[in-house]
């Protein structure tokens, strides 16, 4: 049992918590993920680490009530526990040598684009960082990200609060603007991810996605994550989850990402009699 | 007297048409006196083959004996001494290519029905605990061993050492111990809670088994050595599955084996309490002639599918699957297109499985295997109307372990280098076993070498005092 130490709900639909998870602590390194299984019925979902701390033996994940799985975990609270937690999973991010870069979150890819910021900052890294959210009420980890960036960029889609625009908008006017940038790091939904290295790709800058396809085991054994690179079948449980975004084939990932859309809503109705927020 | 009956005393199955529409066992198994009919078709014979044939060196002679003197428990008790999963084995052995196969009654007539004892003599000594000696838990003799891997030939290789008095535990990657026995193979071949409670006697002996716990990830071997075990068996399987490399295979509908199974075996898809989805789907293409395919073919059926084919490359004749499994799939409605090989899967405009395109096969010269290997028709090709596609085509060991670990050397395939005699690795004190080593093979096999490399790992650690 993995206990929960620290619940906190960063917006309508996103919730942060910090789990007893001292082994995995100890391990773990930006861009990777855990498995969590709820209880017996639950099924194994992937989260990526948002954040660790060996000495309080705890790693932190942020995610959105998007299923029925992520709704049931948002109901626990704080002295609870999850059932199973298993990581770190995948290969943690390699930064090349790199002194420049534009790391670009899109809503609960924001909790991603953090602490790949952090750790890029923390290294003497040049980072801008471009947050983007719908609008202004959605907004979260505003101050931690500010804290880890050379330049932090608010962009909201409705326009409510910092850049109105979306994130391709902004870092394109970055590029434009004369930024060196050595490489981007995007982080958020499929089609933001997918239309950043649109944006990257005629200037020729090295764009690294971390992709979200959906798994089971997440150790290599059923395939069902399989993304399909440089024409390539390649599994982002083991071989990623980063990959070159501008090889990946990205509306296969979202034809792959639907598979289960119609269960999941019905499974969805049966836990929330019907309602749903996201 | 033995009973010189020729046949085996044939054993209750659920009817096809029922069972391919549930998960339950299909095979029910004897009756008590069945057990004690057919346990007295053994001669005793002198030479007993039947033992040479099993990579655990059971003692059927005598637990046949006690078994036909209605002594279940004493039979039970025999097996069990030298084999630590007896329940499992009665079920999914090929007894045919091992035991049974040696059998002398099988030279005129049906070989003693061995599995079905060993089964039966399993299940009822679940069934009675209270009659079994209570099994003392050994005196430890203060040496830590660490297993990787809670699959057959972890769960082995734990269950002889605890016996010798070590101290075991067991580092598995899921969350429940099993492994192929709880994600691959399905409930109605070998129901769950008797792997559990398998396990569970493991237990009992003192073996813990730490679940999540992904090495190469979570811990190194090394760091588990570092952490005073002093040898390590590695059982971590094979399983990383193959894809043909053909069109299609991303499309929405296509699966690895091992992911469709489990997502009905280990997360238990099939049943609606549980929130793993799986498709439901009208007609399945399964590519592959083994167990596997027979598995995931059988379970595409009991999910409801309208229609379920088994596409094999080669004929009937070369299907690498037990008999048994095909004739039970053959009964339960499952279409059997041989000689047929896929070339493409085609999607509709939403990406997803439409069909199976195959071209015809015939069988040419023997291969390096020795079977006839198939060589395409020119232009036979066809379109097979299907809405998922279900790949069972093999599996390869996963790299994790081997690429995170300094001085494990494994061969191009990807399979552990081992000494043949007692299963070391490359490395000093670390030992290996099971699809790790061999690549995809049977539980028996990797329950052998298991067995194999117990008896290594003592000797190696007494050596050391």
């Amino acid at each position: 049992m993995y206990k929960i130490m620290k619940k906190e709900r960063l917006n309508d639909s996103t919730v942060l918590m910090e789990i007893e998870a001292p082994y995995i602590a100890r391990k773990a390194k930006a861009g990777q993920f855990i498995i969590y299984r709820l209880d017996e019925y639950g099924e194994r979902v992937p989260l990526t680490i948002a954040d660790h701390d060996e000495q309080r033996g705890s790693i932190t994940i942020i995610f959105q009530t998007i299923g029925g799985s992520t709704a049931a975990l948002s109901m626990l609270n704080e002295g609870d526990s999850i059932l199973d937690v298993a990581g770190p999973l995948g290969v943690a991010t390699e930064y090349g040598d790199v002194k420049h870069v534009a790391v670009v979150g899109g809503g609960v890819g924001c909790a991603i684009a953090y602490p790949q910021a952090k750790t890029l900052f923390e290294s003497g890294v040049e980072v801008d960082l471009i947050a983007g959210f719908r609008s202004k009420d959605i907004v979260i980890l505003e101050n931690e990200m500010k804290a880890v960036s050379t330049r932090f960029h608010l962009c909201t889609d409705d326009g409510t609060a910092g850049y109105h625009g979306f994130v391709t908008n902004k870092l394109k006017e970055l590029i434009d603007g004369g930024a060196d940038l050595d490489e981007v790091i995007a982080i958020g939904p499929v089609p933001m991810m997918k239309f950043v290295c649109k944006t990257t790709e005629p200037y020729g800058i090295k764009t690294l996605v971390s992709l979200n396809p959906i798994m089971v085991d997440g150790t290599g054994m059923c395939g069902g994550c399989r993304v399909t690179v440089d024409g390539k079948i390649k599994y982002a449980c083991v071989d990623g989850p980063d990959f070159d975004g501008h090889k990946v084939d990205f509306d296969e990932l979202m034809r792959r990402n639907a598979t289960y859309k119609e269960q999941e809503k019905a499974h969805m109705c049966r836990l929330t009699g019907g309602v749903r927020n996201a | 007297m033995p009973n010189m009956q020729q046949n085996k005393t044939p054993v209750t199955e659920q009817q096809p048409q029922i069972r391919a529409r549930n998960f339950a066992e299909v095979c029910l198994g004897y009756t008590e006196q069945e057990a004690v009919n057919e346990a007295k078709r053994c001669l005793n014979c002198k030479n007993h083959p039947c033992v040479n044939g099993c990579p655990v060196s059971v003692r059927i002679p005598e637990f046949l004996a006690k078994a036909a003197e209605g002594d279940f428990i004493g039979a039970y008790e025999i097996i069990h001494s030298t084999n630590s999963l007896p329940a499992v084995c009665g079920r999914v052995c090929p007894q045919e290519n091992q035991c049974e196969g040696k059998c002398v009654r099988g030279i005129k007539g049906e070989p003693v029905a061995i599995g079905r004892l060993e089964r039966f003599c399993a299940d009822y000594a679940m069934k009675n605990p209270d009659k079994l000696t209570k099994a003392q838990k050994p005196q430890s003799n203060g040496h830590k061993v660490a297993v990787i891997g809670a699959g057959p030939s972890g769960l082995t290789c734990a269950g002889d050492l605890a016996k010798l008095g070590y101290e075991v535990t067991i580092f598995e990657a899921f969350h429940t111990a099993g492994g192929v026995l709880m994600y691959g193979i399905p409930e109605f071949r070998l129901p769950k809670a008797i792997v559990r409670r398998e396990i569970d006697g493991l237990e009992e002996m003192g073996v813990k088994v730490m679940t999540n716990m992904v090495i190469g990830r979570v811990l190194s071997v090394d760091e588990i050595m570092a952490d005073g075990y002093e040898a390590v068996f590695i059982g971590s399987g094979a399983g990383l599955p193959r894809f043909m490399g053909i069109e299609g295979e991303a499309l929405v509908g296509v699966y690895s084996a091992n992911e469709y199974l489990t997502r009905i075996n280990l997360m238990k898809a099939y049943l609606d309490e549980y929130a793993t989805p799986i498709k439901h789907s009208k007609v399945v293409a399964v590519v592959g002639g083994g167990n596997v395919a027979m598995d995931a073919a059988r379970s595409a059926m009991r999910l409801g599918a309208e229609k379920v084919y088994i596409v094999y490359r080669r004929s009937l004749e070369e299907m690498p699957a037990r008999r048994e499994e095909v004739h039970h799939a053959m009964e339960e409605g499952i279409e059997f297109l041989v000689l047929n090989n896929p070339t493409r899967i085609i999607g509709d405009e939403n990406g997803n499985v439409a069909g199976l395109e195959c071209i015809k096969m015939e069988l040419g010269q023997p291969d390096a295997s020795g079977r006839r290997s198939p060589v395409p028709i020119e232009g036979s090709e066809f379109i097979l109307d299907a809405d998922t596609v279900i790949m069972a085509i093999g599996t390869s060991p996963n790299p994790l372990i081997r690429s995170t670990t300094a001085g494990i050397e494994a061969d191009r395939r990807g399979c552990l280098i081992v000494n043949e005699q007692t299963n070391q690795t490359t490395k000093d004190g670390v030992y290996a076993g099971g699809d790790a080593v061999t690549g995809a093979a049977t539980v028996i096999l990797a329950m052998g070498a298991g067995k194999k490399a117990a008896a290594s790992i003592d000797e190696y650690i007494r050596g050391k005092e």
